[in-house]
């Protein structure tokens, strides 16, 4: 279950909650190095821009004040001085130089991703995260992200929200990324469909997630905490809608944490060979289904027309089991919509074959071929 | 029309001898009702023609700005979908970019660039009706895609690869909507540049040229420098969508990023495209106002050659985050501060101009200065944006977008009005309301930085932009936002209703040169400027 | 009849004309034509193609209007330069057009191809190898062959570099006011480019049939067959202005003094030249 409200040291050391505050001004308080020397950075740049903006200015409304024909001041004729231009050129360059030059050292530090404690995968998919970690204590873990704050907190156009929004509308998650507190953590970001981008404010990390490619970025947060930040690269409809959670334990919470994650997972990839009723497959499926596919499919089937095909009465829903099994594993672009459907081979073989007996069993689908076991998810995916 | 035209010219030429006197056409024509304007071949009448249409599309890119805004005035889904709210910010941007800002510079380029170098048109005055009227088609078609099953595109204007190969035939109709426009700019800056290189009044050299056909001459390079890639860069998209090439997918070994590459060679000169005609205007009325001759011509001329060149080798500034080398992404923070300096170069020009002056603050002059202050603003945040780190940060939030607006907005769209008030007495033959005026210039100042200097504050408390929703903690700046653009909005509607109409059917007349300090060929022809000007060369000293 | 350049006005400026506006709808009506081809429509080819002829149409109304202007006597040496400005202008427009184009083969090849083979992405692609002419790393391109320098691009760049020459000589003799052999060297010309289009078009199927290099062969084949068909596609606008062209100097439009007709579409003939040059190298030989 997700943490409700941010604890750690972090709130008590900077005042931050690992999002943004209420009418906050500035950044967010720094969680990283890379971040406090963002602020300084940023800080060091708006005292120069200040400082050039009231001399400049100054000088202006001076002459607005002084040189205006209605207190009787004639023109001169002067219109050219090439010291002065020098000058004007010379002192600015040595100025963008001096603003420049402190921003290599960060520059060069953010890049240098190597030697990470931790190592974790994470994956933009319309419109979630999914996080396999790659290296390091918890090497294994793998799992999706989605947003978990309910759809009636965010309502519909004509249909205000029946749920008082939460303190972390539109920032929390089913599935937080956990990593320990002084550990360097580096994320290798990609993506499956179109580029989305990996965002923690509180860390000064943001790296584009790109279809195809692996990019990568690193922190290592001073304060334990959750964090959180959003998708930061338009990426179609839910764009708003793909929040990233970061909690950041001590070492040994980190620990417990792999320890019940894995006990988790292995509880989730129950034997592929069991049999299970068609009542069980369906109850798991809606949630599946819910999770993953409404979205697009909406959760009454319909779809959007012209967007994302119906399951509701649906050809291949209604047809023969293989044929689903197929989409469902490899996705399906046949040109009619202008979105895809993506592959599914990141979820277990248990939700599969739930999530199509649920579709093959609801609103008005009646195929023949009601019931997929995973034992069949398997086999497919051969 | 053409037997007509071809009867002129020999008439002319067969019957007497005129010497260089008389040596036009369409002297004899002066063409009224809908053929003046279908068949425009003069330069005012498509000058007016572009203004007219930028004012419409500026209306209407507003409203789909309005409707953005009304949807983020509170958190949670209020009017519109996800999808469709995407469909607005992409549209009001393509809208703003090619269908407003741009075409408004062309239209000031036809009407006064003719004047300020004593030509008597543009050199090639029926390709020059044609890049107007490439563009009613282009606004169709991007109109007409909202219609489309799926609605318009809703990539963002940047149109990034693969998002834009997800969506339905509204992005080919924005495709080949960009496709006409790419074409209209190219042909008309051709137009632009020959007619200031082959047809300036004998004795007007280069260097003693009105800093507006200047600043004009650059920009019209700078266009056909990138158009033709941006005509690249969508067609790559289409040939991706339609005909299976690999060139954004990296399954078939292409590259979304490149995208961005082919995109930000013509993207980021593209908004000097938007720039350097407004420091041009600005440029003509700091000294007209301040009764002073232009500051540092010389330099100025030089600072905006700079400020071109640079603008080809900074492209990636706008892509950050997607993970360069270091050394890239060093050399395009390097490269985009030096930007500063000739931009900076051209503030204190400016500022020297003013220096000891005898100003008065009619319109013009309030939007000129207006445009100094508030600009100069939109250059620190860019400057604080090409950081590398610290655009890291605040990349792809509202920041980005407070920047983009101060330069835009406040940058080319207050140049645009203050363009205006200096000259519509020339076009229209009426002074418009100094009142109402400065009316339009206060209000508009004021709603400008309510609705846009908050987004500052949201950007760096990191709020992305593009979102249909955002969390909470954004809700009051959004508010105060989205009251500030209708605030900004109603005043654009003052400036039509009490200032460009009653401008255009009535008012005070204007004597030939209306401002005491105002210099250059424009002034020395009647209010309204006749329907043919400098039929004869002036001469220059 | 023709006019003494003397007694031309100072600067010629047309009258109102119907043309751009009528060329504006024909864009128009193709574009929207376009827009329902690519997806599909059943109309959408029709329609497209009525735009297409309509602004072939009107551009054959427009340049007639051009060329009885400048027959008439109408053009002054200004505007001589005028269209040289533009026609110089133009082709800078092209040279950037191209210049995407090549870019993006660059970026693909030296940047992307690497890049998706390090050691970084064999997370994602475990066994991609980087060599030009790969069919990606998703395998979901078929195999095929690249296109080697020999036999035909080797002969299509002699072609080529005749075509240069003949045209020259041809531009020689008009300067000469030898209107006949500017003709016959002239139609050389022609000849050559059609002759290079013929086996840019065999070169065409040996790509499809033998070696199944296609559009859609991964990055190679898009922009193999962007690069060759875009300066394919120039080669046939060359070749039809030089086609106009040719007309005219049967016609007797030109004099040894004023032919800039004449000039334009030599320097686009020696433009589309060049490009072919670069491809040469680039996409053939390295
Ligand atoms: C008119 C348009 C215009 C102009 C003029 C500019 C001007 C500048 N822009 Fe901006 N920019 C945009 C339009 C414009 N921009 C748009 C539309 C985007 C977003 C596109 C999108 O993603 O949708 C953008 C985005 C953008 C980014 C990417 C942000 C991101 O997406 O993460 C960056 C980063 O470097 C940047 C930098 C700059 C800089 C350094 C300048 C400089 O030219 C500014 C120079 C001016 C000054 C500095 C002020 C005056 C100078 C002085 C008074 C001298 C003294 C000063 C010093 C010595 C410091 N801009
Ligand atoms: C080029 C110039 C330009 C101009 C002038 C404007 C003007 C405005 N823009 Fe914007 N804007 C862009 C260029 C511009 N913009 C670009 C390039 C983007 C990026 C798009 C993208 O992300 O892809 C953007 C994005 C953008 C966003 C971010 C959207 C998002 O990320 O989701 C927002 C949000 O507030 C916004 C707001 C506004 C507002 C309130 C105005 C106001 O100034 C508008 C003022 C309103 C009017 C002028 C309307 C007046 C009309 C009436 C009141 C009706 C009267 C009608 C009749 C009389 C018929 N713009
Ligand atoms: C990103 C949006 C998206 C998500 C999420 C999504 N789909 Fe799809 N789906 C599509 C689109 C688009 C199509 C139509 C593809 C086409 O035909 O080109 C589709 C097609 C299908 C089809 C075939 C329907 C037909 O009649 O052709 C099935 C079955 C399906 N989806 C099931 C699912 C299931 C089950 C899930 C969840 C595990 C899911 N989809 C999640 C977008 C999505
Ligand atoms: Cu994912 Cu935006
Ligand atoms: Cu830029």
């Amino acid at each position: 279950a997700p943490a409700a409200t941010a604890t750690g040291t972090y709130t008590t050391a900077t005042g931050g909650t690992g999002g943004p505050l209420p009418n906050q001004l500035d950044l967010q308080p720094a969680a990283t190095q890379i971040a406090s020397e963002i602020h300084t950075l940023h800080n060091w740049m708006m005292i120069v821009c200040l400082v050039i903006f009231v001399a400049v200015f100054g000088v202006m409304f001076y002459s607005i004040l002084k040189h205006r024909k209605s207190v009787g001041h004639k023109a001169a004729t002067f219109h050219e001085s090439t010291a002065v231009e020098i000058a004007w050129t010379v002192v600015p360059f040595l100025i963008v130089i001096g603003m420049a030059l402190p921003a290599t050292r960060t520059v060069v530090g953010m890049k240098d991703t190597s030697n990470a404690d931790i190592t974790i995968k994470a994956t933009g998919m319309q419109w979630k995260w999914g996080y396999d970690y790659l290296k390091g204590e918890g090497e294994g873990i793998s799992f999706i992200s989605n947003l978990s704050t309910p759809r009636a907190q965010i309502g519909a156009p004509g249909v205000p929200a029946t749920e008082q929004r939460g303190e972390n509308y539109l920032m929390e998650v089913d599935n937080e990324v956990v990593v320990p507190v002084n550990k360097k953590i580096r994320i290798v970001t990609t993506a499956t469909d179109v580029i989305h981008a990996w965002m923690i404010p509180a860390f000064g990390v943001k790296q584009d997630a790109i279809p195809g490619f692996v990019r990568d970025a690193w922190f290592k947060s001073e304060h334990t905490g959750t964090f959180r930040g959003n998708c930061a690269e338009l990426c179609g409809k839910e764009h708003a809608f793909m929040p990233i959670v970061v909690r950041v334990v001590t070492d040994a919470e980190y620990t417990a944490w792999v320890n019940t994650k894995k006990a988790e997972m292995a509880a989730l990839a129950d034997d592929p060979n069991k049999t299970w009723t068609i009542d069980e497959l369906k109850t798991k499926g809606e949630k599946v289904y819910a999770a993953n596919c409404a979205v697009c499919h909406q959760a009454n089937g319909k779809g959007v027309p012209n967007a994302f095909a119906p399951l509701d009465g649906s050809a291949i829903v209604n047809g023969g089991k293989g044929d689903q099994i197929h989409v469902l594993l490899n996705g399906q672009k046949t040109g009619k919509y202008p979105a895809e459907m993506p592959a599914w081979k990141q979820l277990s073989d248990t939700d599969i074959a739930a999530v199509i007996t649920y579709t093959r069993n609801n609103w008005s689908n009646k195929p023949a071929e009601n019931i997929v076991q995973p034992a069949e998810i398997v086999a497919a995916r051969k | 029309m053409s037997t007509t035209t071809l009867d002129h010219g020999q008439h002319h030429t067969d019957g007497h001898d005129h010497g260089h006197d008389h040596g036009h056409d369409h002297a004899h024509d002066h063409p009224t009702g809908l053929r003046r304007w279908l068949f425009a071949t003069n330069h005012k009448d498509i000058g007016t023609l572009y203004l007219w249409f930028s004012f419409i599309m500026l209306l209407s890119g507003g409203v789909l700005a309005l409707m953005i805004r009304a949807e983020l005035f509170q958190p949670g889904l209020q009017f519109f979908h996800p999808e469709f709210f995407n469909q607005l910010t992409t549209m009001h941007g393509l809208v703003m970019v090619f269908g407003a800002i741009m075409p408004a510079f062309v239209g000031f380029a036809n009407w006064m660039i003719p004047l300020q170098i004593g030509a008597s048109d543009m050199a090639f005055a029926r390709m020059n009706n044609f890049s107007f009227w490439l563009l009613p088609p282009a606004a169709l078609l991007l109109a007409g895609s909202f219609l489309a099953p799926g609605g318009a595109t809703a990539a963002g204007w940047t149109l990034y690869a693969p998002l834009s190969t997800q969506m339905g035939p509204g992005m080919d109709m924005a495709i080949f909507a960009m496709h006409i426009m790419g074409a209209s700019s190219i042909m008309g800056s051709i137009n632009i540049i020959v007619t200031i290189l082959n047809m300036r009044a004998p004795g007007m050299t280069l260097m003693k040229m009105p800093m507006f056909c200047w600043t004009w001459l650059i920009t019209a390079y700078l266009l056909i420098a990138v158009m033709p890639v941006l005509a690249g860069a969508i067609t790559m998209t289409l040939t991706d969508r339609h005909f299976g090439t690999s060139f954004f997918n990296a399954a078939g070994g292409g590259d979304p990023v490149m995208y961005q590459h082919i995109f930000w060679f013509f993207g980021h000169p593209e908004v000097y495209i938007m720039i350097l005609p407004a420091f041009g205007i600005v440029s003509q009325i700091i000294p007209a106002f301040a009764r002073k001759p232009l500051f540092g011509y010389a330099s100025m001329v030089y600072a905006t050659a700079s400020i071109a060149i640079l603008s080809f080798i900074v492209w990636a500034h706008h892509m950050f985050t997607t993970g360069m080398p270091v050394t890239s992404q060093l050399f395009f923070m390097y490269a985009t501060m030096l930007i500063a300096v000739p931009t900076g170069v051209k503030v204190f020009n400016w500022i020297a101009t003013m220096w000891k002056g005898s100003m008065t603050f009619e319109t013009p002059m309030l939007f000129a200065v207006g445009f100094i202050f508030v600009f100069t603003i939109g250059g620190f945040t860019g400057l604080i944006l090409a950081v590398t780190p610290i655009d890291i940060q605040v990349h792809d939030t509202y920041y980005v977008v407070a920047h983009f607006h101060y330069v835009l907005v406040a940058g080319s769209l207050f140049a645009l009005f203050a363009g205006f008030y200096y000259w519509a007495p020339k076009w229209t033959g009426h002074m418009y309301s100094e009142a109402m005026g400065k009316i339009h210039f206060w209000g508009s100042l004021i709603t400008f930085n309510i609705t846009f200097f908050p987004m500052h504050f949201l950007g760096l408390a990191g709020m992305p932009r593009r979102y249909a929703d955002y969390p909470a903690q954004f809700t009051d700046f959004n508010a105060i936002v989205s009251v500030g653009a209708f605030g900004f909005g109603l005043m654009q509607a003052f400036f039509l209703f009490f200032v460009v109409l009653p401008t255009i059917r009535g008012g005070k007349a204007a004597p030939a040169k209306p401002w005491e300090g105002a210099e250059g060929l424009e002034w020395t022809v009647p209010s309204p400027a006749p329907f043919h000007t400098f039929e004869t060369p002036p001469t220059v000293k | 009849m023709k006019m003494n350049s003397k007694q031309a006005p100072y600067y010629f400026v047309p009258g109102p004309s119907r043309w751009p506006m009528l060329a504006g709808i024909s864009m128009l009506v193709t574009m929207i034509g376009a827009s329902a081809w690519v997806n599909d429509s059943a109309w959408g080819k029709l329609v497209c193609l009525v735009g297409i002829a309509a602004m072939l149409a009107v551009l054959y109304g427009w340049f007639g209007d051009a060329i009885h202007e400048s027959e008439g006597g109408l053009y002054s040496k200004r505007i001589d330069h005028s269209y040289r400005w533009s026609m110089a202008w133009f082709i800078f427009s092209e040279v950037m057009f191209f210049g995407a184009f090549f870019g993006a083969l660059f970026y693909a090849r030296v940047i992307s191809m690497p890049w998706l083979a390090d050691l970084d992405h064999k997370v994602l692609w475990p066994d991609f190898s980087p060599q030009w002419g790969n069919a990606g790393p998703a395998g979901v391109v078929d195999t095929f062959n690249t296109m080697g320098p020999f036999p035909i691009p080797t002969i299509n760049t002699a072609l080529l570099l005749a075509s240069g020459v003949t045209l020259t000589i041809s531009h020689h003799a008009i300067q000469a006011g030898k209107r006949s052999k500017c003709a016959i060297w002239l139609a050389a010309t022609i000849l050559l480019g059609a002759v290079f289009m013929g086996f840019q078009v065999y070169e065409y199927m040996h790509a499809y049939q033998d070696l199944n290099l296609k559009l859609t062969s991964g990055i190679y084949g898009s922009t193999f067959f962007m690069l060759t068909g875009f300066h394919g596609f120039h080669v046939t606008m060359g070749a039809i202005m030089l086609m106009i062209v040719l007309f005219r100097v049967l016609k007797g439009h030109f004099t040894p003094e004023n032919h800039f007709a004449f000039e334009g579409a030599a320097w686009y003939w020696h433009f589309v030249d060049v490009v072919w040059l670069g491809l040469y190298v680039v996409v053939y030989w390295l």
